[in-house]
């Protein structure tokens, strides 16, 4: 059970945090469909990062005393550095649909193609393969909190909770929930959130009103940019071992999908990226679950395929966009470029 | 006439911007890593603009150019799945519709072509029914996955971007479940894990034509002369049909065609479901030519041919006897990406760079053609000798 959680929330907070990044775009009235491609290059980008400060004699040190603390800060500057190369990449897309008025559905795209292409190209200039790993270590031995880590005995009991909450997990994954909350606060609660949500729904208006709809739209898609790029490296380092090799399994796409289940608000984006989750988890590692601990694995004992739960998600999304088209929550003026001479 | 040369000239003007963000991107790669330094540079940039006509290096370590017989050839059989895809998605866009699902339909073009191949036998069926039959195998199952998302954009008023998302990572997940439980893994080689049998297990190949003898050393067989064929067909359905009028008029304007009396629904799916073929069967020609291997563990990540079928239709503008040219000009820069991991210290996913950056400007490309217009208008007022000029500079770049 404590596994199967553990492996949940680790693929549930990284596509909780890039869904909420596409709520960001969208809400402004941009589609931001290069999630994915901001994800590979955030990835790329805090692997490099990590590359870079592991050579750094402070953190080196750290690594060798065991200093944790100081490994998390660095964990947690990378997510930032991550996270603002991801903002700087989305301002390909803003400039190219705000400024250029361009077709954002290919401007998208094209962030896709780049991102795998580019990442590629420079791992295998930096590396001479197609996958940056860390210089020395993994990303349990510099990153991960363990029962070790907090000056816990190994053999401790530390209860239910505590063994699944503190023991083996990253820090990421609870300054993502962190950030989740807070930046869902900010966008349903505050007048910013209130002025950004209009530009996606009726810009003409909200102009009218004194709302600069293209510095909306640019802030809506560089905040989107920057979860994204974050959203990409805690997904390299909590479920890929910190490394980059210009893919991230369908994360991207699978949070768009996410974001249409969860219908575009943050209480829903959380359950239904915790529902993904949990079928990815299953399917990496359904045949080794024991739910209750009396040693039955009654996962592998169902017999269903690994490749059913892992179609599951873009299934029951294809389903559920059918049953509430009607009473979608989408942004009305999502995707069309802002023209102020219209109406 | 104007029109067309202008929209010719944007996509050129886009191709030269991407093939130079390729070369800076080589440069300046190339100058801070002091292993490659200023002649690796120079080598790499040489490669990218005419590397189809390289033919490796001399013994002095010098790169050698002229007619690369195995490189064309190459070329052309890469060219072949792109022209379909490229196709696919232009069909689908004088419909008004994106086709980003093209991977998605690949794939399961794919799967019903390589299991009809396989599991036909020869020594009942002749090869060349067995053939016929995988290629329309592909062809219809590609049908069915575009008529998917078309369905569910005409009846449910869903985004097509959206739906072909979704039926791209369920076909991704499908084709592998499907060759898992099959048994068309291939098991005689044991080195090669991972991959499905080639078709000439079974004998099923695609005909050469003779080309293999004007081209010797490549890869090249009739699919290519199959699928400009195809194309043909597509622009005398396009623009020469009443069905094609009635896609190209939703298309422009979903409501007004339906107060023409057009049923638009019938169309949008219509339409989805012929580029779907047209992508399932770019799958079946490039997997029945027998030296292709299919990786079956797909699930993690979408064919490129797929996704490479945008910038081959959106360079074309749609057009289908365009969509030939774009293809191989597409195929070329594989090629140039090959010639450059092979013969430099870069690697091949610099060409996948360029096609972003083609890609990324064609989306503003109204943005470039309202810009030549206007530059047209002012040359125009001062007098038009200078476009004249302009002209064949362009073309010998595009080489």
């Amino acid at each position: 059970m404590t596994f199967l959680i553990q492996k949940t929330l680790l693929s549930a907070v990284p596509l909780m945090i890039v869904a909420l990044a596409g709520v960001f775009a969208e809400r402004s009235g941009i589609i931001n469909l290069a999630l994915e491609g901001i994800m590979i290059f955030g990835a790329f980008i805090g692997v490099a990062f990590v590359r870079m400060m592991q050579v750094v004699p402070v953190f080196a040190e750290a690594a060798r005393a065991g200093a944790w603390g100081t490994l998390q800060w660095l964990e947690i500057l990378t997510m930032l550095v991550a996270g603002l190369m991801g903002a700087v990449f989305s301002l390909l897309l803003s400039f190219a649909s705000v400024n250029l008025r361009a077709d954002q559905t290919i401007g998208g795209t094209a962030l896709n193609l780049l991102a795998p292409a580019l990442v590629l190209f420079l791992i295998r200039v930096m590396a001479n393969q197609n996958t940056l790993q860390m210089v020395t270590g993994d990303a349990a031995s510099w990153f991960m909190i363990k029962k070790s880590t907090l000056g816990i005995d190994k053999n401790a009991d530390i209860g239910f909770l505590g063994e699944t909450l503190l023991n083996k997990v990253y820090l990421a994954t609870y300054v993502c929930i962190l950030i989740y909350i807070i930046l869902s606060i900010i966008l349903y609660k505050t007048k910013f959130g209130l002025r950004l949500r209009s530009c996606g729904e009726n810009p003409q208006a909200a102009d009218s009103l004194g709302i600069n709809v293209h510095r909306m739209r640019y802030t809506g898609t560089t905040i989107s940019g920057f979860l994204a790029g974050m959203g990409g490296f805690v997904y390299s380092l909590t479920t890929a071992n910190c490394t980059a090799n210009g893919d991230v399994a369908g994360f991207g796409f699978l949070a768009l999908a996410v974001m249409i289940f969860g219908n575009w608000t943050p209480l829903n984006i959380a359950g239904a990226s915790l529902l993904f989750g949990l079928f990815r988890s299953i399917a990496a590692a359904y045949s080794s679950i024991d739910i209750n601990g009396d040693g039955v694995f009654a996962l592998a004992e169902i017999g269903v395929s690994p490749h059913f739960y892992r179609m599951l998600p873009y299934l029951i999304t294809l389903i559920v966009l059918s049953f509430t088209s009607k009473n979608s929550r989408a942004p009305k003026a999502e995707g069309i470029p802002y023209d102020k001479g219209m109406r | 006439m104007k029109d067309r040369n202008q929209k010719i000239l944007s996509s050129l003007i886009s191709i030269v911007i991407g093939l130079a963000v390729g070369g800076v991107l080589v440069l300046v790669v190339g100058l801070l890593n002091s292993k490659i330094g200023i002649k690796g540079a120079w080598e790499g940039v040489r490669i990218i603009f005419a590397g189809i006509l390289s033919t490796g290096r001399d013994a002095a370590g010098n790169l050698t150019w002229g007619f690369n017989s195995s490189n064309l050839g190459n070329m052309l059989f890469r060219a072949t799945p792109l022209i379909m895809t490229g196709l696919s998605v232009a069909v689908a866009y004088q419909t008004g519709l994106f086709n980003i699902g093209a991977p998605g339909q690949y794939l399961m073009g794919t799967m019903a072509s390589l299991m009809i191949a396989l599991s036909i036998p020869t020594s009942v069926v002749p090869a060349w029914i067995v053939w016929f039959l995988a290629l329309l195998g592909g062809m219809l199952a590609g049908a069915i996955w575009g008529a998917v998302p078309g369905m569910f954009k005409a009846l449910l008023n869903i985004n097509e971007v959206l739906a072909c998302i979704m039926t791209n990572w369920i076909a991704a997940n499908l084709v592998t479940w499907m060759f898992d439980i099959s048994n068309f893994k291939n098991m005689a080689e044991g080195t090669k894990s991972g991959y499905i049998y080639k078709t000439t297990y079974n004998g099923v190949a695609t005909a050469k034509l003779g080309l293999d003898k004007l081209f010797p050393g490549s890869q090249i067989n009739g699919g290519i002369v199959v699928a400009i064929i195809i194309a043909i067909l597509v622009y005398i359905l396009m623009n020469r049909t009443t069905f094609g009028y009635q896609l190209k008029a939703c298309g422009a304007n979903r409501h007004a065609a339906r107060y023409a009396g057009i049923s638009d629904k019938r169309n949008i799916v219509l339409s989805m479901a012929i580029a779907g073929a047209l992508a399932g069967c770019g799958a079946s020609l490039y997997f029945l030519s027998g030296n292709t291997e299919f990786f079956w563990s797909t699930y993690q990540s979408l064919p490129s041919i797929g996704f490479n079928g945008i910038p081959v239709a959106l360079l074309a503008l749609n057009n289908p006897v365009a969509v030939i040219f774009t293809g191989i000009f597409m195929a070329m820069l594989d090629i140039v990406g090959l010639q450059l991991t092979n013969l430099t210290a870069y690697n091949e996913f610099i060409t996948d760079v360029i096609i972003a950056v083609i890609v990324y400007l064609s989306a503003f490309s109204l943005v470039i053609r309202m810009w030549l217009a206007k530059r047209g208008k002012k040359k125009a007022e001062k007098k038009t000798e200078t476009e004249t000029k302009a002209e064949p500079a362009e073309g010998g770049t595009k080489a």
